[in-house]
């Protein structure tokens, strides 16, 4: 909420009418919830703003035989997949690449939370 | 694209008086030691206290403590247990006693999880235990965390001690403070370490002996404690930190 209300102060904008939130799948956050909790900490400049939650999925590359794949997580039990959740990087100690085994990988999509854009309307619109 | 994450670290730090980085150049010079020994003293005075331990591919913070099985709480972000006083946190609770091998920019992404997670309250002291080294870790700290300031340890190596030099430099250069080093393991008279040190304007906080005792004690905090290598870091404790 203070990471959009700062851009939406530098960019002059005077009400933010959609805020598109990008969810990393190893983060393992359910969207409704986290709409909801977003929803509770709304301040002013937000009172009318949409938010979209969209899910960035998870895409492993192995920087050792240069395998792609995805559904990294299908497979692991509930309490490892919360232990990613905090920190996607302990992924390295769970997963391994399918191809040839190796924990040298890269997360190239479907980890953090971040701000994808932020629309909005200015004083002179 | 924003990464809130910066925002919420300065956040989840503000309650905090004072952040101790225990780093050193080199690795094997006793920093995890020194950053838990440092933690236990400053709580046993009565102080609020938190220990973070940073070495994720190395941890062994937890091993120092006697950890046992304690794991964080989920409330608005992670609430680190508390042990022997401390509030405790590792990447241990993750990865568990397994291997976690990471690259550069992944220690990094994890450091700023970690930093950004977890809730530490009000305190008076964050000892940080640094992972050796001038990478990520380091850098990070120095982006994230602006007013950590930096307890140097080293031996009395001439080979430590030039890492350590090329630390010392880098934080005189970015104007962060360092605090103080110690000549941890010291086995026979020489001024080296100390005349080196002064010579750079940075304060030399004094030698720990080495202690050969010291191995049978770890992980029982209070037969740690009475060690020879505590009692003498504890010295230099109260004269250089608890009593400025």
């Amino acid at each position: 909420m203070s990471a959009a209300s700062q851009i939406a102060e530098k960019e002059g904008l005077k009400e933010v009418t959609e805020i598109v939130i990008k969810l990393g799948e190893l983060q393992q956050i359910e969207p409704a919830l986290f709409s909801f909790a977003l929803s509770q900490l709304k301040t002013a400049i937000l009172r009318n703003t949409k938010f979209r939650i969209e899910k960035d999925l998870a895409e492993l590359k192995c920087r050792v035989c240069g395998r792609k794949w995805t559904s990294a997580t299908a497979g692991l039990d509930e309490e490892t997949k919360e232990t990613i959740h905090f920190i996607p990087e302990v992924a390295h100690t769970y997963i391994r690449c399918p191809e040839c085994g190796s924990p040298d990988f890269e997360i190239e999509r479907g980890r953090g939370v971040w701000i994808e854009s932020v629309k909005g309307v200015r004083p002179d619109d | 694209m924003t990464d809130p994450r910066t925002g919420i670290i300065r956040e989840r730090l503000k309650g905090i008086r004072k952040i101790i980085a225990v780093s050193s150049g080199k690795g094997g010079v006793g920093k995890s030691l020194v950053a838990s020994v440092l933690a236990l003293t400053l709580t046993r005075k009565g102080n609020k206290v938190g220990l973070l331990d940073l070495d994720f591919t190395g941890p062994s913070s937890h091993i120092i403590l006697g950890a046992g099985e304690l794991h964080p709480r989920e409330e608005k972000g992670i609430v680190p247990p508390v042990i022997q006083g401390l509030k405790y946190m590792s990447i241990v609770y993750y990865a568990r006693d397994r291997t976690l091998p990471l690259r550069g920019t992944d220690i990094s992404d994890a450091m700023t999880e970690l930093l950004a997670v977890t809730v530490w309250g009000d305190l008076d002291f964050l000892i940080i235990d640094m992972p050796p080294g001038i990478g990520d870790a380091t850098l990070d700290i120095l982006k994230f965390v602006r007013n950590a300031e930096f307890l140097v340890v080293t031996t009395p190596s001439q080979l430590a001690f030039e890492t350590v030099r090329k630390l010392i430099s880098l934080l005189s250069e970015l104007a962060v403070s360092v605090i103080g080093v110690i000549e941890n393991m010291k086995m026979k008279d020489s001024h080296f370490i100390r005349q080196q040190v002064e010579a750079r304007g940075v304060r030399f906080w004094g030698e720990v002996p080495f202690d050969p005792e010291l191995e049978d004690n770890i992980g029982d905090v209070d037969r740690l404690l009475e060690t020879r290598f505590s009692r003498a870091l504890a010295k230099l404790i109260e004269g250089y930190l608890v009593r400025q």
